[in-house]
C-alpha cells in the first residue's frame, strides 16, 4: 500500500506542488489521522478509562462494524457509484444467519436440517453476494441510477427481514453440542493473542481491499472507471464488470458485518443496522475520499471509521447524552467534507 | 448578391479591439488582434478550428477577459466582468452550442433569468406575446409553449437568435447560427440579419460555410494560430483571398513518409451503416468502406456532422452498426467489446480528451499505462517494475514534457496531454492506429510533434487514420485523403492535391 503509485492516487495535489509542503497542506492531507489523535487526547484528559488497552479494543470491536462496512462502501464510491443498502443486507444476512442456527426444517422429509456455522456462514456470504450482484447488475447493465437501486433494495432486504421473523428477534445462536452447530459466538466474543475476532476480520479485510486497490489489475481498473469511466471504456476497462464485482464486494462485506454484529449482540434482528449505510458513507468520506469517484484510499477510510468510532464511544464514556452524540458526529462529517472540498476544489475549477 | 451590402457606407466605430491577447494555461490562443466593429454592419470572423475565433468571441462577449490589450466601446476602454455586464452594454452573443433549457418552454427559455413580472406573479400573456412577435419576425411558426426539446436543432437555433433578439441588443454576436439551419432557415436568418443592421445593430458573424458568409459579410477579419492575419472590406476580398489567409503558406506539418512499402490491408471497413447516436433516426455512418493498409496514413476530412467521429468510434467499439462488416486483419470483429479489439491491435484516441481520453483523479503514469494494464500483471498482481518501465519507455516514445510519471495529468499542457491519450493507445502496440481530431486544441509545435509521432509509426509499419477539420492537416503526412460528407466518401485524394478542391469536395466552400 506504500508503493508511490499508489500514493500518487490518494495525495497527486500535494506531489506536483511538490518541493514545499506547507504546514496548512499536511494538516489538510492528513486530517484524519490528525482528528483521530486529537480525540484519543481529548478524551483521555476527560476520563482516565478511556486510554487503556481494553477500552481501546473494546471501542475497536465496535468499530469493526461500521469499517467493514466502510470498506465496501469505499470500493462502491471509488467507482463513483453509492450503496445504501448496506444496513438492510446486515439485517437480512443476520436474520437468515439465525434462522439457519435455528435448523433448516424440510417439510417433505420431516427432518430438521442443523447446518454448521461455517456452512451458516458462507450461506450468508453468499447471500450479501446475491442482493450486491442485483444491485450491481441494475446499475451497470440498465443503468438504474445506483442511489435509486440500492434504495430500493435498501427497503426490499429490510422487509423481507422483517417478515423472515414477523418483526421479532432470534435470541439463541449458540447452537448445541449434540447438533454440532456451535461456535457462532466465536466472531463476537473471541479474542487472538488479546484481540477480538472481529478487529482482526476488520483488520484482514483491510489488508486485503488495499492490496486489491493498490496492486491488482482490477483495483487500476476501478479507480479508472470511478476517475472518467468513458476514458476507461475507451481504454479496454470492462467497466460494467468492475461495478457489478464492487457491489457484490460490498453486499459479501455487509454479510460478514451482520454476522459480526449478530455474534456480538448474541441475538439477530431484522432492525439491526439501521442507518448504518449513513455511518459508512461518513466513514469514507471522512476518510478523504471523493464521493464523485476515483479518489480514495483503504487507510484514510479506517481512520474514517476509527473516527467516528473513537468519537461516538468517548462521548458515552464522559456522559454526554446520545443526542448530543448526533450532533457531534454530523459536525465531524460537515467539516470532513468541506476539507475535501478545499483539497480537491482548486484542481475541479480547472475544468 | 452582395452589392448592397458592400456599397453601404461605414457607419461608426461602435465596437473595437486593440491589441487583444489571450493564454491558457500558458498556450496563447490570441496574438494580438485589432479590428473594429462598425455601427449597422456585418464584421465576419473567419479562421479554422483553434485559430481563435472563440476566444476573440469569448472575450468580446465579457465570457473571459483578456490577457493583455483592451476593448473600446463607443470610444471608451471598457472591462466586461461577466457576459450579464456586456449584455448590459448591449453585446449579446449567440453560442454555437445551444444554452437553452431543454425541459422549459420557449417562451421560458427566451424570458429566462428576466422574466417580465406583475404583482400577481410572472406575467406569462405578456411574455407570450412578445415571443410570438418575434418569432413571426423570424417567420418561424413555433407555439411558445412548445418544450425546446420537442423541436428540431433548427429551430432550437431559432429560439436562441430570438432570445438575443429579445434584448435589444446593440452588437449581436452569432457563433455558427447557420450550422444546424436549412437552406431556407439560412435565408429567414439573412434577412432578419439585414433588417437587425438597417436598425443600426452591429453583427459580429462566425462561420465555417465561407461563401455563405461572404453573402452577408461587410468586413472580413481573418484569424490563423491566434494572429489576425487580415482585416479587409467586402470590396476588397473574395473567397480565394479568405481561404489563403485562413491556412497560410508556410505551413509545414511535416510530409507523407517514404521509403516504406505497404503491407496487406489491415482494417477492412465494408458497408458499414451507423444510426445516429443522439437518435435523429438518420444514419451518420451511410453504407462506407474504407480499407487501410499497413504503413499507411489515412487523412478523413470532413465538417462538423459529416459522420467521421461515428465512423471511428463504431470502429473501435463505443458505438455499434446496424450493418456492415469490420475485418481486422481478416478476422471481424464487430461483436468484439472495446478491450478485446485493443488487445487485437486496435487502438482509438478520441476526440475530446478530457471527457474521453484522459482520468483526471489519475497521475501521468497511470494515465499512459492505463490500456495496458494486463501487460504488466502478473498473477493478480501489476508489477511496479514492469510498469515503470512501460511508462517511461512510453514518455519517451511521444516525447512528454513532464516532471515524471507521478504528477497529476492536470498539470501538464495541453499539448501534453494529447500525447499521453496517444502515448496510451500506442503503448498497447497496436496494429492500427485510429486517431479522432488528433490536433485539436494543441498549438501549432505540438501539432508537428503529433504528427511527427504519427508518420514514424506508420514507417514502422503500423496503419494510421486520423480525421481532422483543417485541410493543412490533410495534406501533411497521410498518403490518401478520404473526404466524408453526410456519412459517406464523397472524394478520394492522393497527397498532391490542392486545399481548395478538398474544401470543394467536403460542401465547405459551396453555399449550403
Amino acid at each position: 500500500m506504500t508503493q508511490p503509485s499508489a500514493d500518487g492516487i490518494s495525495s497527486p495535489a500535494a506531489a506536483v506542488r511538490g518541493t514545499t509542503i506547507s504546514p496548512i497542506k499536511l494538516l489538510l492531507k492528513g486530517r484524519a489521522f490528525f482528528a483521530l489523535i486529537a480525540i484519543i487526547i481529548v478524551f483521555s484528559f476527560l476520563s482516565p478509562n478511556y486510554l487503556t488497552v481494553s477500552n481501546l479494543l473494546i471501542m475497536s470491536s465496535h468499530v469493526a462494524i461500521y469499517g467493514i462496512l466502510a470498506i465496501g462502501m469505499l470500493v462502491v464510491i471509488l467507482s463513483g457509484g453509492i450503496d445504501l443498502s448496506v444496513g438492510s443486507i446486515l439485517a437480512l444476512c443476520g436474520v437468515v444467519a439465525g434462522a439457519l442456527m435455528q435448523g433448516v426444517e424440510l417439510t417433505p422429509l420431516g427432518v430438521i436440517l442443523f447446518p454448521p456455522v461455517w456452512a451458516v456462514v458462507v450461506l450468508t456470504c453468499a447471500l450479501g453476494a446475491l442482493l450486491g450482484a442485483l444491485n450491481g447488475i441494475l446499475i451497470a447493465w440498465f443503468r438504474v441510477p445506483a442511489f435509486v437501486t440500492t434504495l430500493g433494495v435498501m427497503y426490499m432486504a429490510r422487509g423481507i427481514a422483517l417478515l423472515q421473523t414477523n418483526g421479532l428477534t432470534y435470541n439463541n445462536l449458540a447452537g448445541r453440542p449434540e447438533l454440532g452447530n456451535t461456535g457462532f459466538d466465536w466472531l463476537g466474543f473471541n479474542r487472538l493473542f488479546g484481540v477480538p475476532i472481529s478487529v482482526l476480520v476488520l483488520a484482514a479485510l483491510a489488508v486485503l481491499t488495499g492490496l486489491m486497490l493498490s496492486r491488482s489489475s482490477f483495483g487500476r481498473w476501478l479507480y479508472a472507471a470511478g476517475g472518467n469511466e468513458n476514458a476507461a471504456d475507451l481504454s479496454g476497462v470492462p467497466v460494467k464488470r468492475v461495478k457489478i464485482t464492487v457491489y457484490t464486494l460490498s453486499g459479501i462485506l455487509s454479510a460478514i458485518a451482520g454476522l459480526v454484529l449478530s455474534s456480538q449482540l448474541t441475538s439477530a434482528g431484522p432492525t439491526a443496522g439501521t442507518t448504518y449505510e449513513l455511518t459508512a458513507i461518513a466513514a469514507v468520506v471522512i476518510g478523504g475520499a471523493a464521493l464523485t469517484g476515483g479518489r480514495g484510499t483503504v487507510r484514510g477510510t479506517m481512520l474514517g471509521a476509527f473516527v467516528i468510532g473513537f468519537l461516538s464511544d468517548g462521548l458515552v464514556i464522559i456522559g454526554v447524552s446520545s443526542y448530543w452524540q448526533t450532533v457531534f458526529t454530523g459536525a465531524v462529517i460537515v467539516l470532513a467534507v468541506l476539507m475535501n472540498t478545499i483539497q480537491y476544489g482548486a484542481r475541479g475549477i480547472r475544468q | 448578391m452582395s452589392d448592397a451590402a458592400t456599397s453601404r457606407p461605414a457607419g461608426e466605430v461602435v465596437l473595437a479591439a486593440r491589441n487583444i491577447a489571450k493564454s491558457y494555461n500558458g498556450v496563447r490562443a490570441l496574438k494580438g488582434v485589432n479590428f473594429d466593429i462598425h455601427r449597422g454592419q456585418v464584421t465576419t470572423l473567419f479562421g479554422e478550428n483553434g485559430a481563435g475565433k472563440s476566444t476573440l468571441m469569448k472575450i468580446l462577449s465579457g465570457v473571459v477577459q483578456p490577457t493583455s490589450g483592451e476593448i473600446v466601446l463607443d470610444g471608451q476602454p471598457i472591462v466586461f466582468s461577466s457576459s450579464t455586464d456586456a449584455r448590459n452594454h448591449g453585446i449579446s452573443i449567440i453560442h454555437q452550442e445551444l444554452s437553452l433549457a431543454p425541459n422549459l418552454s420557449v417562451r421560458d427559455n427566451i424570458f429566462m433569468g428576466r422574466e417580465i413580472t406583475g404583482p400577481t406573479g410572472v406575467n406569462y400573456a405578456e411574455e407570450e406575446r412578445q415571443v410570438r412577435r418575434l418569432l413571426a419576425e423570424l417567420e418561424e411558426d413555433i407555439d411558445p409553449l412548445t418544450p425546446v426539446e420537442e423541436l428540431r436543432l433548427g429551430q432550437q437555433q431559432i429560439v436562441e437568435i430570438a432570445r438575443a433578439l429579445s434584448v435589444d441588443s446593440r452588437i449581436l454576436i452569432m457563433d455558427e447560427p447557420t450550422s444546424a439551419l436549412s437552406a431556407t432557415e439560412v435565408e429567414v436568418l439573412f434577412s432578419v440579419i439585414r433588417d437587425l443592421t438597417a436598425k443600426g445593430v452591429s453583427i459580429v458573424y462566425i462561420s465555417h460555410h465561407l461563401e455563405e458568409a461572404l453573402q452577408i459579410t461587410d468586413h472580413a477579419v481573418v484569424l490563423r494560430d491566434g494572429n489576425m492575419t487580415a482585416y479587409a472590406p467586402r470590396a476588397d476580398i473574395d473567397l480565394e483571398w479568405i481561404v489563403r489567409n485562413m491556412v497560410g503558406e508556410n505551413y509545414d506539418l511535416g510530409s507523407p513518409p517514404t521509403g516504406h512499402d505497404f503491407g496487406p490491408v489491415m482494417l477492412s471497413i465494408r458497408e458499414l451503416t451507423v444510426p445516429d447516436p443522439a437518435g435523429g433516426g438518420y444514419n451518420v455512418v451511410d453504407r462506407m468502406s474504407l480499407d487501410v493498409r499497413a504503413g499507411e496514413i489515412v487523412c478523413i476530412y470532413g465538417l462538423m456532422g459529416a459522420g467521421r467521429t461515428e465512423l471511428l468510434e463504431t470502429v473501435a467499439g463505443k458505438l455499434s452498426a446496424t450493418s456492415g462488416e469490420i475485418v481486422l486483419e481478416g478476422k471481424e470483429i464487430s461483436h468484439l467489446p472495446i478491450g478485446e479489439r485493443i488487445s487485437r491491435g486496435l487502438a482509438l484516441v478520441p476526440e475530446d480528451r478530457q471527457r474521453y481520453g484522459l482520468v483526471q483523479t489519475m497521475s501521468v503514469g497511470q494515465n499512459l499505462s492505463l490500456a495496458s494494464i494486463m501487460e504488466f500483471t502478473r498473477g493478480i498482481f501489476t508489477s511496479v517494475k514492469l510498469e515503470r518501465a512501460l511508462v517511461q519507455k512510453s514518455i519517451r516514445d511521444v516525447t512528454v514534457k513532464t516532471d515524471g510519471p507521478d504528477v497529476p495529468i492536470g498539470s501538464l499542457s495541453g499539448g501534453n496531454q494529447q500525447k499521453v491519450v496517444i502515448g496510451k493507445m500506442l503503448a498497447t502496440d497496436p496494429k492500427v492506429i485510429l486517431l479522432d481530431e488528433p490536433s485539436r486544441g494543441i498549438d501549432i509545435g505540438a501539432k508537428a510533434e503529433v504528427f511527427r509521432i504519427l508518420a514514424h509509426h506508420a514507417a514502422a509499419g503500423q496503419a494510421v487514420v486520423f480525421t481532422t477539420s483543417e485541410v493543412n492537416e490533410c495534406l501533411s503526412i497521410a498518403h490518401r485523403i478520404i473526404i466524408m460528407r453526410r456519412g459517406r466518401i464523397s472524394a478520394e485524394f492522393t497527397s498532391d492535391i490542392t486545399k481548395e478542391k478538398i474544401m470543394a469536395a467536403s460542401g465547405e466552400a459551396v453555399a449550403a
